[in-house]
């Protein structure tokens, strides 16, 4: 009896270890959608994001060959420590392989930082710093949708060069606010323009008022807004309220997503200049994408480019995926191997991945339309201009990224 | 100069806000004796009731500022009818615990629906533009909330501390067995002065809705903020937390000017400064 009890609990044990190991070379993929769920960024990237990575798994084909693929999410709040444990137990227990999205660049740098510790993967998509694949970045990191370089040359240096020469800053209070500022600051300098000041406030302010005084009192002729999603938000909206935008000062919104624009509505967003790298009405490719995100979505909203961005750097993950025939569970490995490969997707197009883990692809300079443009729901922009590839991004040579010196 | 009084007006503005909110928590902690954390969610119900009214029935802003505040108001009461009252007589942590709870459920449910970045909701056409003071350029609309969250939380104070229902109320807290000895329906009463309470956050959440986007998370956000004010003004005083709204909001102001970064955790600053010189808060009595 007692041996037979013995060799039961080996065999348990055994079963057991043999369960949690996971082998180099299986078919089996665990994706980690890490994001904002229920704060200020949720609705540029949230459940949303969640959405586009089903959307990539199904469209991989990776199932039907074989492949087991789980996507599962988190909430990391906005918050560097909440996002790093998250990352930390999805690695080590649940046996992650791909953390994706994490907007908010605070909490994207620190999990890119354990993503290298780990040799794990992060397809960051949310995130703006352009110091991801600057003097941040690693081995284990891929930046896809846009970064804060884009978003200085297409609104900042467009902006400067139509006359506005002057700029004063609203910055939110974190590191993607600082990253946007210095980067926007390079571009309107460039382009033979000056930053007479600025000031910063905290993350998640529900009210400009104070900021919004002195940056009228700056009389700058443009005001940067350094801040993205909800703050962006209420800064516009209420420097419509205290008569900036009709004193003749202009608003430039750095970084804005058509989900800002959709909460703000048109009558308070018209003709303001923006940066993207992929809006839902562009072509026939992002059009059919979005018609059947939107499908899936409970409020029926369209992708914004970060949601885009999951969609797009999963989709490659897979294909490399399906080039190797199977997950060596390597984080590097994988890496280099996405690098080899050119991205061609029907949602940005055909671009490449840089040394430094940088996405090249097409950015756009968009204006918001009037109410009477508009054709209906969510029709909001009208292209002003394509920024090709090579200059949305930070040129190589000039890229700060350790890799690239060696 | 100039820009220092433009920064005390706009924290006057925003005091206007957190004096409404603070005000109907102290009516409802001096009458209940609960800290009712749903207090934000409700203000936040508010604003989501006004932008139901004009996009769903096409009622204005002016109606949307009286029947927001009953509509939901009575849902408040209907909350302390079936919930609430039960816990009369237990500890403060259950009713914290409840109400923390509801607000949770309450904000939950309309993210769902909504999402985070909210709803726009604009100025109504009688109060947009703006006058030049000469120092600032004041939107209409910020003046309104100003004189109308004044006038509303002098009318609550003369209502609770001068009218003979007021007497009746305060009585109700002291001694509910007298008064009721007296045939005065206690647990009526209690119901109804809950249902001013949220009425008072419902009306602040209306007023919000033209400055801020209607968002689930709108009250969430603020409410931290009106604890801390409740706090230093003196848990249940009603003068005591209209004053330290107002008082705050401006010192919250300066702070935007003089050093931004600290903007949002002055107030609890100057919350554990007052807790330590002065447990009961600045107007509060010792019981």
């Amino acid at each position: 009896m007692n041996r037979k009890l013995s060799a039961l609990m080996l065999g348990t044990a055994l079963a057991l270890a043999a369960g949690t190991g996971a082998f180099a070379g299986d078919k089996v993929v665990k994706i980690g959608v890490l994001n904002d769920m229920s704060g200020l960024y949720a609705d540029l990237a949230g459940p949303g994001s969640v959405i586009a990575a089903q959307m990539a798994v199904e469209d991989s084909g990776l199932t039907k060959k074989g492949w087991k693929i789980d996507v599962i999410s988190a909430d990391h709040q906005n918050k560097p420590d909440i996002g790093v444990n998250i990352a930390r137990q999805w690695i080590d227990v649940d046996k992650v392989d791909v953390l994706a999205d994490v907007p908010t660049s605070s909490v994207a740098l620190a999990v890119s930082n354990l993503a290298q510790e780990k040799n794990s993967i992060l397809l960051d998509s949310g995130a703006g710093t352009s110091d991801l694949t600057n003097k941040a970045c690693t081995p284990n990191t891929i930046h896809w949708t846009y970064d804060t370089y884009t978003l200085a040359h297409g609104t900042g240096t467009a902006l400067t060069k139509a006359g506005g020469n002057t700029w004063f800053f609203l910055t939110a209070d974190y590191a993607f606010g600082a990253a946007i500022e210095r980067d926007t600051t390079a571009a309107v300098t460039a382009a033979g323009g000056k930053v007479v000041g600025g000031v910063k406030h905290p993350l998640n302010t529900a009210d400009f008022s104070s900021f919004l005084l002195q940056a009228q009192a700056s009389k700058a002729k443009v005001i940067g807004l350094a801040n993205a999603g909800g703050d962006t938000v209420n800064a516009i909206k209420q420097a419509a309220e205290f008569g900036i935008t009709s004193g003749g000062q202009k608003l430039a919104s750095l970084l804005m997503f058509v989900s800002d624009v959709h909460a703000l509505g048109l009558q308070t967003a018209k003709g303001l200049n923006l940066t993207e790298t992929f809006y839902w009405d562009l072509n026939d490719g992002t059009r059919a994408f979005s018609k059947r995100f939107q499908d899936r979505m409970k409020n029926h909203a369209m992708p914004t480019m970060v949601q885009a961005g999951v969609y797009s750097s999963l989709l490659h993950y897979f294909k490399a995926l399906d080039s190797l025939g199977e997950n060596p569970h390597d984080g590097a490995k994988m890496v280099a191997k996405m690098k080899t490969m050119p991205t061609d997707d029907p949602v940005f197009g055909k671009g490449s991945i840089e040394p430094n883990g940088r996405v090249l692809h097409p950015a756009y300079l968009f204006e918001v339309k009037s109410p009477a443009e508009s054709k209906g729901p969510w029709d909001y922009y009208k292209l002003v201009a394509t920024i090709p590839a090579n200059e949305a991004f930070t040129p190589l040579d000039k890229s700060t990224c350790p890799l690239l010196k060696k | 100069m100039q820009a220092l009084y433009a920064q005390l007006l706009v924290g006057l503005i925003n005091g206007s806000f957190y004096a409404l909110l603070s005000l109907g928590l102290a009516v409802i902690f001096g009458m209940l004796n609960i800290i009712n954390f749903a207090h934000g969610a409700l203000y936040m119900m508010g604003a989501f009731c006004a932008y139901f009214l004009l996009n769903g029935l096409g009622l204005n802003y002016w109606y949307a500022l009286v029947i927001a505040p009953v509509a939901v108001g009575i849902f408040g009461m209907v909350l302390e009818r079936t919930l609430l009252k039960w816990l009369a007589g237990l500890d403060h942590l259950y009713g914290l615990l409840l109400t923390f709870g509801i607000a949770l459920i309450i904000q939950g449910v309309f993210q769902n629906y909504f999402g985070s970045s909210g709803l726009p909701y604009a100025i109504p056409p009688q109060l947009q533009g703006g006058m030049n003071l000469g120092f600032m350029f004041l939107p209409i609309y910020r003046g309104w909330v100003v004189v109308f969250s004044l006038v509303v939380c002098l009318a609550t104070w003369y209502l609770i501390e001068r009218t003979r229902l007021g007497a009746y109320l305060r009585a109700a807290t002291e001694n509910p067995n007298l008064v009721r000895a007296f045939g005065i329906n206690v647990p009526r009463m209690i119901t109804l002065t809950y249902g001013l309470g949220i009425g008072l956050a419902a009306l602040a959440g209306v007023l919000s809705a033209p400055i801020n986007q209607v968002r689930p998370l709108m009250g969430a956000d603020l409410i931290i903020v009106v604890f801390a004010v409740v706090v230093i003004g003196g848990m249940g005083s009603i003068m005591g937390s209209v004053i330290t709204g107002f008082a705050l909001g401006v010192v919250e102001g300066l702070t935007k000017y003089f050093y931004p970064e600290a903007s949002n955790t002055v107030v609890f600053v100057l919350m554990v400064l007052v807790l330590l010189v002065k447990p009961t808060g600045l107007t509060g009595r010792a019981t």
